[in-house]
């Protein structure tokens, strides 16, 4: 089982998402915003990072960008977890380093199968 | 009462409900709302802009409606509109505004988000930030009704059609 990094400002949605990942096994380690994830990351590597995009202070994307700077963090696979469908913002985030997009709203079944996508590359 | 923006927030709501907490909306007729009363407890607000076009739109839940989401989707038993639930009904703004905001996307719009604010109290105000008449679409659920606000403000030249 996986050691996953989730950021999102949304309490309720980090829990949700923690829930679900720890059900299949994984282990999360929730952080509320992009400078609490970075803070961690300098101290821990992970399997998997999935991220928010639109966070106030330090948006997904920034973070993704300062992750991709920490040496451990430079080949981990980065999921985004938004509501967010512009195109040139995927591009943009995958620009970043992100490697794949999981679009809010999404079952547990979406979520779990971008994640092990992912996991298993 | 320029109604281009309700369907995309009209399924985008449904579908976020049914995707997240397998509840199933069913949506009344479209009137316009007088005063600015929410009609529910927990209000989430959020906006989308770009492209000559801003909409403010806002989402009220009864407080059954929203302890019942939360129930649905946290796999919890809140019995108030405590942080955790306000937290979600901010969410679900933004995720109803996010589907909207794709589905316009689709038809040429270019737009941005704003971050969702919460607002609580039995009653309080919903202060649209675009001045306009109030299309209310009203919801009802197996736990109880809720309620969808949009007012949207163009500028009609600034449009960028696709296609």
């Amino acid at each position: 089982m996986a050691e996953i990094l989730a950021v999102d400002d949304s309490r309720a949605i980090l829990s949700m998402i923690s829930q679900i990942l720890q059900n299949a096994g994984h282990t999360v380690h929730a952080m509320p915003s992009g400078a609490e994830a970075l803070e961690f990351a300098r101290s821990q590597a992970v399997d998997l990072v999935l991220s928010d995009v639109n966070m106030p202070e330090m948006s997904g994307i920034s973070l993704v960008a300062k992750l991709r700077r920490l040496p451990e963090y430079t080949t981990i696979p980065v999921l985004m977890v938004t509501t967010e469908t512009a195109d040139y913002k995927k591009q943009k985030s995958k620009t970043m380093g992100a490697n794949g997009w999981v679009q809010k709203p999404f079952t547990e079944e979406s979520l779990l199968a971008a994640t092990d996508k992912m996991l298993n590359k | 009462m320029d109604v281009k923006y309700v369907n995309p927030v009209l399924d985008s709501i449904v579908n976020v409900l049914s995707m997240m907490a397998q509840m199933k909306p069913e949506a009344g007729k479209p009137r316009i709302k007088d005063g600015s009363e929410a009609l529910g407890v927990v209000t989430g607000m959020i906006d989308f802009k770009g492209s000559g076009v801003a909409v403010s739109t806002a989402i009220s839940f009864s407080k059954p409606v929203a302890l019942e989401i939360t129930k649905r989707m946290m796999h919890t038993d809140p019995q108030e509109v405590d942080e955790m639930v306000q937290d979600l009904v901010g969410e679900i703004s933004n995720m109803m505004a996010g589907g909207a905001k794709g589905t316009l996307e689709g038809q040429g719009y270019s737009l941005d988000l704003t971050l969702p604010s919460v607002f609580t109290g039995d009653p309080h105000e919903i202060k649209h930030t675009v001045s306009g008449p109030v299309i209310l679409l009203p919801f009802t659920t197996e736990a109880g009704d809720f309620f969808v606000e949009l007012v949207s403000a163009e500028e009609t030249a600034q449009i960028q059609q696709s296609g």
